[in-house]
């Protein structure tokens, strides 16, 4: 698994594209708002936490159907479901490989973008504490829903149909916590949901990827 | 559909599989390497169900499908052992990423994989599409030298290769 991380986390680098298309989208969408409801900092500060929540969840789908499209494209998911892993341990290994990648990148520009959301800096921490499960979850639920639409005709436009409103939950107790004079039940929630989400989803997307490639 | 299928290859055993398009080649490879489940039916390894337990039976492969599964960012030398390209006649090639090779010398990119794997079983699916006559040679001495170490290759392919020891099964 870890020379499959490497060599992942290598061609990434090679492809800088796909995150830097992801921190793109997640600052100019980000900056979008401040147009559109004025720059008042009483109502930003008010919606800062929601609007960075959820422009992290948009920016982290961009990459997502390239996850396994290019190994099913080329040939390499043969290889890789081959490769002694079994098919949840090389869902697991692109789940890390596209936080790594994408979650990572985005929890560390989400500072920057909410202060500039007018979020009072002694909640900013706290942003970044929800964010880091959040961002986690949204990997292992993205990848999830990549390998179930692997192969699919329209797979760009399903995975946002599956993956979204799997993150209807995390996208509430995240950003609540933020803004919540007693943010630890939220967190707890959070924290609860990716626990679930560690093991299902991998094997769920294990199989997905079976299936892709019968 | 494959119906009534029955083989066995011993080490040092060459297979190759023939049939018109459509007959089922890649379907039969891809059931052997256990990549499409059987419908009915077993594959034995030294008498066990080889597809009771996936991951330990594709240690066993090597794979070759029709396509490369070549990373055009990556450098030759990146997909396989720096050693492993000679016998493939790349070893010029090491350093150049693989979107600038050649169809050929993608597809001896992949057989230098498979030749480095040292896993007993080689599985190629139409291996020598793309390939020259020189490449050809090469490839026909790496069969020949993976049989005479005991290993094992079933193969689809229309091209008559220079090998001994070769069973044919007709699909």
């Amino acid at each position: 698994m870890k020379t499959l991380i490497l060599r992942e986390l290598k061609l990434s680098l090679r492809h800088g594209a796909d995150t830097t298309a992801s921190l793109l989208f997640f600052i100019i969408a980000g900056t979008l708002f401040p147009f559109a409801l004025g720059p008042g900092p009483t109502t930003l500060a008010a919606i800062a936490a929601g609007i960075v929540w959820v422009c992290a969840l948009l920016a982290a789908l961009l990459p997502l159907d390239r996850l396994f499209g290019a190994d099913f494209e080329d040939g390499t998911l043969d290889l890789l479901l081959l490769s002694g892993l079994p098919a949840y341990g090389v869902a697991f290994a692109k789940m890390i490989i596209h936080w790594l990648t994408t979650g990572l990148p985005l929890l560390l520009i989400a500072a920057p973008l909410a202060i500039m959301l007018r979020m009072p800096a002694a909640r900013v921490p706290l942003l970044l504490l929800t964010l880091l499960p959040g961002t986690m979850l949204l990997s292992l639920l993205g990848t999830l829903a990549a390998a179930i639409t692997l192969g699919a005709r329209r797979a760009a436009v399903l995975m946002p149909l599956i993956t979204l409103p799997l993150m209807i939950p995390a996208l509430i107790f995240g950003a609540a916590a933020v803004t919540s004079p007693h943010p630890a039940a939220a967190l707890y929630m959070l924290a609860a949901m990716l626990c679930a989400a560690l093991p299902l989803a991998p094997l769920g997307a294990g199989a997905a990827l079976k299936a892709a490639a019968e | 559909m494959l119906t009534n299928i029955s083989f066995s290859l011993s080490a040092g055993g060459i297979l190759v599989l023939r049939g018109a398009n459509g007959a089922g080649k890649s379907t039969l490879l891809r059931a052997l390497a256990g990549l499409t489940p059987l419908a009915a039916g077993v594959l034995k390894w030294d008498g066990e169900d080889a597809l009771h337990d996936l991951p330990s039976h594709a240690k066993r492969i090597a794979w070759l499908g029709h396509l490369d599964a070549v990373k055009p960012a990556l450098t030759a030398a990146e997909h396989v052992p720096l050693a492993a390209l000679a016998p493939v006649g790349l070893t010029a090639y090491a350093n150049l990423p693989a979107r600038l090779l050649s169809a050929g010398q993608k597809r001896r990119l992949a057989i230098a994989r498979v030749a480095a794997s040292g896993k007993p079983l080689w599985l190629l699916d139409e291996p020598t599409t793309g390939l020259d006559a020189a490449s050809l040679t090469r490839f026909s001495a790496l069969c020949e030298s993976h049989r005479q170490g005991g290993g094992m290759i079933i193969a689809s392919t229309h091209t008559p290769l220079e090998l001994t020891g070769v069973s044919v099964l007709s699909l």
